[in-house]
């Protein structure tokens, strides 16, 4: 299983990779960590005529924090994510989401950007991002542009990115303290994308959440962002019953494909379970003891 | 399709060949460099079986453009021994029956080599965790983490001693 024919590139510059873009569009794909992309080239799913690899640009990489917002360089690897001291300290819902992607290996190459610009509704990050209002920062010939994680996928392999544009960063705004912070995923064994997944992020003032962002991994072709779930607990001390009913107005949204991992149903109540103990465990490290 | 020139080290010999770019990593090793220790499994990412050190981190050779590893420091299995004498590594898969086929064996043993680097004293679970890409269809992995553990604990004492 060999990818078909392509010329490759290997550009030292981001303005190199722009012009590159400029001129192929959408005859290019860019290679990040290769570990969506070669599969499906392999599978001729892609068959790219010029491929832009983009591991050979340092300023791509890395995660620093600046007036209360978090920069991830989109080539940052999922290892990378996963070893990082601030993202533990500051946003743990990061990391804990690269914990369960794929196996060490996999884990060295894949990166946040090539995650997040995929497409694919079975990654995890897309609905990380959601829920933490992240930033995605996209470079292309006619300039730069920032666009919300949320809103940015449209179907499955359908997202904002136009074919030229690069994206440079994802922008996380520091999560203040008294947030929790989980992500649950159901998933078969190691290295299976999930039945379901559900990223909560709960900031409470006192007792009473101030605001609520929930989303799902898998369960419908984009990943969804479950805005009726919020509405059940923002303003209110949530308590098991609010919790119920946050899991039915997540599972009112499903509409996963039945594949391998279970029927539509059961995948959508997955989802409602996932949601019940991401919140659980949200509020549960945010205060130290459950509802 | 045009050939292009790849260079990079391969276990600490310089190596040089011509490749198409759309060749993968493990393809030229085994068939343009003849190391064929380095195994090829499922070819999709997921078996392991295709592990090699790449600049100091595990990947599937299997995943990677050849042309990528141009000017990279590569390790395969055929670097583990020094001198006529088995790595700890191997050792450990030899004295604690490591292995039954031994076709995930150099994906295996490469994969420990980096873990024990990364993290030189493991417990159980951490050898789980770390060496959670790589199959056996065989063992059942008992033996495989008392390899890993007969390893950690010879390099700790050549390191000590
Ligand atoms: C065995 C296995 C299990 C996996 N399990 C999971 C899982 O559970 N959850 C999960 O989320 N993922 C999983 N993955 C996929 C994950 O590992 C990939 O790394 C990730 O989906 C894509 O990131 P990448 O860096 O490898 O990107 P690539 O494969 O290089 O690229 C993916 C796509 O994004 C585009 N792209 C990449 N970077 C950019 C950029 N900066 N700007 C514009 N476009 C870009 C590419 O052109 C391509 O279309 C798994 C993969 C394998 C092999
Ligand atoms: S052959 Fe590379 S992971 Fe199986
Ligand atoms: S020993 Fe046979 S596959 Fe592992």
């Amino acid at each position: 299983m060999i990818p078909g024919h392509f010329a490759y590139h290997a550009p030292a510059s981001v303005e190199e990779v722009i012009t590159l873009l400029g001129q192929y569009g959408d005859e290019a794909s860019v290679l990040a960590g290769g570990h969506s992309l070669l599969p499906m080239m392999k599978l001729r799913f892609a068959e790219p005529a010029h491929l832009i690899d983009i591991n050979r640009i340092p300023v791509l990489r890395g995660i620093r924090e600046t007036q209360g917002v978090i920069h991830i360089g989109a080539m940052t690897t999922e290892s990378e994510l996963i070893a990082s001291a601030l993202l533990n300290e500051k946003c743990p819902l990061i990391p804990e989401a690269a914990r369960v992607i794929a196996d060490p290996q996999v884990r060295n190459r894949g990166t946040l950007g090539g995650d997040v610009a995929n497409g694919d509704p079975s990654n995890d990050h897309p609905a990380v991002m959601m829920a933490l209002d992240a930033l995605l920062v996209l470079r292309g010939p006619r300039g730069e542009r920032v666009v919300s994680a949320n809103g940015f996928y449209q179907g499955t392999y359908l997202t904002q990115r136009e074919a030229d544009e690069l994206l440079i960063e994802i922008r996380i705004p520091t999560p203040p303290p008294g947030t929790g912070q989980a992500y649950c995923k159901l998933k078969r064994k190691t290295g299976d994308y999930a039945t379901a997944a559900a990223a909560v992020v709960l900031q409470l003032d006192g007792t009473r959440c101030r605001k609520a962002g929930i989303a799902l991994t898998n369960v419908a072709p984009t990943p969804l962002r479950a805005d009726a779930a919020e509405r059940v607990l923002e303003g209110k001390v949530i308590d098991e019953d609010l919790i119920e009913q946050a899991a039915v107005q997540a599972m009112a949204i499903c509409d996963p494909a039945e594949d391998l991992r279970g029927d539509a149903e059961y995948r959508t109540h997955m989802a409602g379970e996932m949601t019940r103990r991401a919140i659980r465990l949200a509020l549960q490290r945010v205060q130290g003891k459950s509802p | 399709m045009t050939r292009q020139h790849l260079a990079f080290t391969l276990n600490g010999r310089q190596v040089e060949t011509l490749v198409e770019p759309r060749e993968l990593l493990i393809h030229v090793l085994r068939e343009e460099l003849g190391q064929t220790g380095t195994h090829i499994g499922c070819e999709t990412s997921h078996c392991g079986a295709c592990t090699v050190d790449l600049d100091g981190i595990s990947v599937k050779s299997c995943t990677i453009l050849a042309v990528q590893a141009q000017g990279s420091d590569v390790m395969t299995v055929e670097g583990l021994a020094k001198n006529g004498e088995l790595h700890p590594v191997q050792e450990g898969f030899m004295q604690e029956h490591g292995l039954q086929c031994g076709f995930c064996t150099p994906g295996m043993m490469m994969r420990a080599y980096r873990l024990l680097q990364e993290n030189p004293n493991p417990t159980e679970a951490e050898i789980r965790w770390g060496m959670a890409g790589n199959l056996c269809r065989c063992t059942g992995y008992q033996n495989i983490i008392k390899s890993v553990q007969y390893a950690a604990r010879k390099l700790q004492s050549a390191k000590e001693g």
